[in-house]
């Protein structure tokens, strides 16, 4: 500690002396207790947080994790430049989504036709493949971005088109006509650009600026074929 | 100490010099030079910006540890140095790897953009091959031109389907999704088979008479038959209009432009065979892309159907047919 405590004092006669310069100096002898415990505040409550979990209710579990994933919806319906979706990153949001969307996609079992909608197996591997095949291309181009925060993202902005999703059939209980079909066209549009918007604001930092609208245009594509699903959805 | 030492003799082992590494990594041009390609001149390479930025991060003076900067140099040294050299002189990473495949990727928005612009409207003693790839194809282009032709078909198609339908009240509109996936397995293997029938061809004709030139890649064959299909895109979106004439027009201007690039891409690659060899080889790749062409039209799009007939109701003069669907008034 001798050694230590002279180097800050030499500051005042000479040069200032860059940081660490005379570490490389010090020889560890007996004087000097290196022993000791470093305390960081955080490690311990993780420890705490770790142990309890497993105890604890699974109500607990399940309406914490439901908050989590309530929390990034207001993140995806509210676009910021916030991290929270990146961080912590879940995929319970998208598969929650994912299945509600192609529930609501899917022709009743009862319709024989061939050519008809996608079936819940189509709009799944659609949307888990699609995503899927995006991150893979960003991470291809080059984007920092790991794997499984650019599934969340994706997943999560489906949100906006799960929404027009409700609407339409909501609006489908109308007569149909033109003016039907103008009104779920104009909630699938304005849904649509929510979604790009969304998962842009979220997934372009993290590309190369030379590269940004190489890895955007594939999720606009997702997006497209998603909202085309949805405006031609013909309830049978 | 020990802490210290252990790091000095890793970086000897790797046998650099911070410092002198450092150098020697400035004395690297900025950026490829080769002139202009496409028309555009491309500035450097994010691999090498990237890297640069991270061997500036890492430059710390003095004997701080730098053993986590280096290993990160080496991978930024590696992403730059396989991007500015040709693709002859790289080293290979393993097929097992990840970077191997993410040397395909290694393409700028303005680079893919010249190269769709160079297939759009190619220009006659300007080989695609040659002035657009340069020797570095690319996997993005082929792969997404083939996404955006999928999907631009199936949905072009049924929306053809439902102005028919608007036609003909007699049709039944489908969302028809078994056509995506139809078109999805006509475009990729039209894009991955026939250039493994080409190269092929091409690698055993040219071994069969010795030929000197650089063989052509696969993946440049590939590369080059995946932009080629990049004017049947807007063809396809604009094909939803269910206009005959307009049809047959936007697929001849579309299979015309197409066609014409590969055509002048191959052309330079056959000087020096025989004539009845080209003639068929070239007559073959213009075939395979009309039958692609004529089938992806009849397919995939309704034709509007004829008007029907209007019932016999009373007093409707001849020849005042009116379209299905409007409220007929009886009596003139």
């Amino acid at each position: 500690m001798a050694e230590t405590v002279d180097v800050p004092g030499d500051s005042g006669t000479g040069s200032p002396r860059p940081l660490f310069a005379g570490l490389s100096d010090i020889s560890i002898s007996q004087d000097i207790p290196v022993e000791g415990e470093i305390t960081i505040p955080m490690r311990s409550q993780i420890r705490e947080f770790d142990s309890s979990t497993l105890n604890e209710s699974v109500q607990n579990t399940i309406v914490r994790d439901l908050k989590a994933v309530g929390k990034k919806f207001m993140h995806v319906l509210y676009p910021r430049k916030s991290n929270t979706l990146l961080r912590d990153w879940d995929l319970w949001g998208p598969l929650i989504l994912c299945v509600t969307l192609a529930l609501m996609l899917q022709r009743g079992s009862v319709d024989s036709e061939k050519d008809g909608g996608p079936q819940f197996a189509e709009v799944f591997v659609i949307v888990w493949f699609g995503a899927i095949t995006i991150t893979l291309n960003s991470k291809l181009l080059g984007g920092n971005i790991s794997f499984f925060q650019s599934l969340c993202v994706l997943g999560y902005c489906i949100l906006p088109l799960t929404v027009a999703m409700l609407v339409c059939r909501l609006v489908l209980f109308a007569e149909p006509g033109p003016i039907n079909f103008t009104v779920r066209l104009f909630v699938v549009i304005i849904m649509f650009v929510w979604s790009i918007v969304a998962s842009t604001a979220f997934l372009a930092d993290s590309q190369p600026p030379n590269r940004k609208a190489l890895a955007v245009y594939p999720v606009f594509l997702f997006y497209f074929v998603i909202s085309w699903m949805i405006l031609t959805f013909t309830p049978q | 100490m020990t802490r210290f030492a252990r790091v000095e003799g890793h970086r000897r082992s790797v046998g650099r010099d911070p410092r002198g590494g450092v150098q020697r990594r400035r004395e690297r041009p900025a950026g490829p030079t080769r002139s202009p390609a496409c028309g555009g001149d491309h500035g450097p390479r994010p691999g090498g910006a990237g890297g640069r930025r991270r061997r500036h991060g890492g430059e710390a003076p003095g004997r701080a540890p730098q053993a986590w900067a280096e290993l990160s140099w080496r991978q930024a040294d590696m992403r730059a140095g396989s991007s500015q050299l040709p693709q002859a002189e790289r080293q290979q990473p393993g097929f097992w790897t990840f970077e191997y495949y993410q040397s395909f990727f290694d393409v700028d928005t303005s680079q893919v953009l010249d190269r769709i612009k160079g297939s759009l409207l190619p220009r006659p003693g300007h080989s695609f091959l040659r002035h657009c790839l340069r020797h570095r194809p690319d996997l993005y282009g082929p792969f997404w031109i083939c996404a955006s032709l999928t999907f631009a078909l199936a949905i072009s198609g049924n929306l053809s389907l439902l102005l028919a339908q608007r036609r003909d009240p007699s049709l039944h509109y489908t969302p028809q999704f078994h056509k995506v996936t139809a078109a999805g397995i006509t475009v990729y293997c039209y894009v991955s088979l026939v250039p493994l029938a080409l190269w092929g061809f091409l690698r055993w004709h040219g071994g069969a008479r010795g030929r000197p030139r650089r063989p052509l890649g696969f993946l440049e064959t590939v590369c080059l038959y995946g932009y080629s299909l990049s004017p049947f895109v807007p063809a396809a979106v604009l094909w939803f209009v269910p206009v005959a004439w307009l049809h047959w027009l936007l697929g001849g201007l579309a299979l015309g432009l197409s066609a014409a690039g590969l055509v002048m891409a191959l052309w330079p690659l056959l000087r020096g065979d025989p004539r009845v060899m080209v003639a068929a080889l070239l007559s073959t790749v213009l075939l395979l892309h009309s039958l692609l062409a004529l089938g992806c039209e009849l397919y995939f799009f309704q034709p509007l159907p004829p008007v029907p007939p209007a019932p016999l109701t009373t007093a409707l003069p001849p020849g005042s047919q009116l379209p299905a669907g409007t409220p007929r008034t009886t009596g003139t």
